[in-house]
């Protein structure tokens, strides 16, 4: 097997949140809490949770738009973790993001030429005719018309917004995207249009995603295997297709059969979880999970379960583990 | 057959904006049976929430206007009704419930306020009897503790809870027809699942008619009886769910059906995709407003005067060229 493209490894955010009186005490938001993951080259790692569960956060850590609390982010065998400003921006071509609003994410008062532009003239590549060249060369590649260069981001629908920032993310040919929510504000019809191009831009590529998503469908379809995150943590992680058929962990069970199926003659058998999902600033005790779960026992709020192989390459940190 | 609770016909509203006059529903004609549920999906900008809007009188002032078309609701014509006496139809006989429950709440009165006073408006109970009533509701909408969060604010709610309180308002003086816009949508998947569990509980112990607007397929195929397909303003589609899920005739319907990724697909296969985009409102073509995404379109797609054809009595398609499909 070739050497992972990305290796996280125990990685922590917390966040101090300051509450009490005059907001003298300091408590902490265990957004993210021990992650391990790997990314190989040209391969899609799809990261599945509620809101509120650290997806984003964990996204964040690894584009080091966040300064992780512990932990070692390991770029091709390089720890970006810890680095400084300056250190970092060699790596930084190597590592991009799409948002998920792409009317926030770009900025409006510069016309698309100008946001495609800026990252040649951050790192230095190229004189102004070869940008210009790279950028046509851009639009084209996310399917936009050359005219576009001129226009500026409120002229353009959420779609080709999304276009925009794809193009944005792929202008320095990085080896890594992190894809945070990027079609959840789509609609439909324009939803698959995305899919498609990230899927044909990978084969071309050869780029490897970390695809944030919270609908387990769209994540299934584009992915070569699914982490499932629950308060900070991964709970399971398989190929997309044995999460889907052999969920093991009872969080994974209950997600995938919440999903209303698009087809009238499914009569859905349902594992309805009970409440919220708890304040990733106090989690609970022992497996985070217990509160909501079918499956808890006494046992279940005091000792933590660690992720371990229930199958080939399939793991899932779960006391009652076990195939519906 | 029973006669409709809600029989919408020709409904046409208009907004004025600072482009000239945009048609947001065009003709959009439906009927609802009492207890029946009507689904109405179609993606954004294609009128659902106006047709909704339009049915409660909630219209923005004064820039959206019905231009023509009736509401019959019970023999009554709401789009002609004045607002007193949309009033009190509203929260009594129909009621709402919007998509983003942090909005749709007071954030300065508490939730116990907020639900007496729908009953104090519609109904003679006493200030303890309405009180008794709130607490009744939020149980029955399954808050723990409901005493206790009659006395809290929306921000100290999760999400779910504040959906749960909002529909909890919108059922309290136990309405005929309850219209959810996109209930769901800003919730997660496994709240979504617990909150559309709720629903179709309530719906069955109140015997009310429920018209569920959304854009997603999953959400209509599992809680509704009738779909109303809507694209550009116009209804394309109208049918039983069957008809829609397993016989879809309009190109639109089909397309949106094929290009949703199902959690059976085989995984990195490409989705079928409908090319191009939405048509503006400013700029609505004559014919078929789907043609240019079409791809079965022929020359006749964009001649004015299309027309809706009936497939069967109950499933209706605005395409000249289902037959052929």
């Amino acid at each position: 097997m070739s050497a992972p493209l990305l290796e996280v490894r125990d990685l922590k955010m917390h966040f101090p949140v300051k509450s009490g009186f005059f907001s003298l005490t300091k408590v902490w938001n265990f957004a993210v809490d021990g992650v391990n993951l790997t990314i190989n080259p040209g391969e899609t790692l799809g990261l599945v949770g509620e809101s509120g569960c650290g997806k984003s956060t964990l996204g964040r850590c690894i584009s080091r738009l966040y300064e992780p609390t512990a932990g070692e982010v390991l770029f091709k065998g390089i720890n970006l973790a810890g680095m400084s400003h300056r250190q970092l921006l060699p790596y930084r071509q190597n590592i991009q993001m799409i948002f998920q609003d792409p009317m926030e994410s770009l900025n409006a008062r510069h016309t698309v030429g100008e946001i495609l532009e800026e990252p040649f003239l951050i790192h230095g590549i190229g004189n102004a005719q070869s940008r210009r060249q790279s950028v046509s060369k851009l639009l084209d590649t996310v399917g936009l018309p050359g005219r576009s260069a001129s226009r500026y981001p409120f002229e353009f629908s959420g779609g080709q917004r999304q276009r925009i920032g794809i193009a944005r993310a792929i202008a320095l040919k990085p080896e890594l995207i992190i894809c945070d929510e990027p079609v959840s504000a789509l609609d439909v019809s324009i939803q698959s249009q995305i899919l498609n191009l990230l899927m044909d831009l990978q084969k071309e590529f050869n780029l490897a995603y970390l695809f944030i998503a919270h609908d387990l469908a769209v994540v299934k379809h584009i992915s070569d295997r699914v982490a499932i995150m629950y308060l900070g943590k991964i709970v399971e992680q398989a190929s997309s297709n044995e999460i889907y058929h052999r969920p093991f962990h009872p969080y994974t069970q209950s997600l995938i059969s919440a999903i209303p199926i698009p087809d009238p003659h499914h009569t859905a058998t349902r594992i309805l979880l009970k409440g919220d999902v708890p304040s990733p600033i106090s989690p609970p005790s022992g497996c985070a999970f217990h509160t909501r779960c079918p499956k808890a026992s006494a046992s279940c709020q005091h000792k933590a379960p660690i992720l371990e192989p229930v199958a080939p390459e399939h793991i899932a940190a779960c006391h009652f583990a076990e195939a519906p | 057959m029973t006669k409709p609770l809600l029989s919408v016909t020709g409904l046409t509203t208009e907004f004025q904006t600072d482009e000239g006059l945009v048609r947001a529903v065009d003709g959009v004609s439906f009927d609802l049976p009492p207890g029946g549920t009507l689904g109405i999906v179609g993606e954004s900008g294609c009128g659902k929430s106006v047709t909704a809007l339009s049915i409660m009188g909630l219209l923005p002032r004064p820039n959206g206007n019905i231009r023509s078309g009736k509401i019959h609701y019970q023999g009554e014509d709401l789009a002609a009704a004045d607002t007193t006496r949309l009033q009190r139809i509203r929260g009594n006989e129909i009621s709402m419930v919007f998509q983003e429950p942090m909005t749709a709440l007071n954030p300065v009165h508490t939730i116990g306020r907020q639900l007496t006073e729908v009953v104090a408006i519609h109904t003679n109970q006493s200030p303890d009897e309405q009180i008794r009533t709130a607490v009744a509701m939020l149980q029955r909408v399954g808050i723990p503790a409901p005493e206790l969060r009659m006395t809290e604010y929306p921000h100290q709610l999760s999400g779910g809870m504040r959906q749960r309180v909002v529909i909890a308002i919108a059922l309290i003086c136990e309405p005929r027809l309850l219209i959810a816009d996109e209930p769901t949508t800003a919730l997660d998947v496994t709240i979504q699942a617990q909150i559309l569990d709720l629903i179709s509980s309530l719906q069955k112990d109140f015997g009310m008619a429920m018209i569920m607007i959304t854009h997603d397929l999953g959400v209509i195929a599992e809680t509704c009886e009738q779909v109303v397909v809507m694209y550009a303003g116009q209804v394309v589609e109208q049918g039983s769910v069957f008809d829609i899920f397993d016989r879809p005739k309009h190109p639109y319907t089909q397309g949106l059906l094929r290009s949703i990724p199902k959690l059976t697909d085989i995984p990195k296969q490409p989705l079928d995709i409908i090319p191009g985009m939405v048509p503006s409102l400013h700029d609505l073509p004559v014919g078929c407003r789907f043609a240019n995404r079409c791809q079965h379109r022929a020359a006749e797609c964009d001649d004015a005067g299309l027309i809706v054809d009936a497939v069967t009595e109950a499933h209706t398609v605005r395409c000249l060229k289902w037959r052929q499909l």
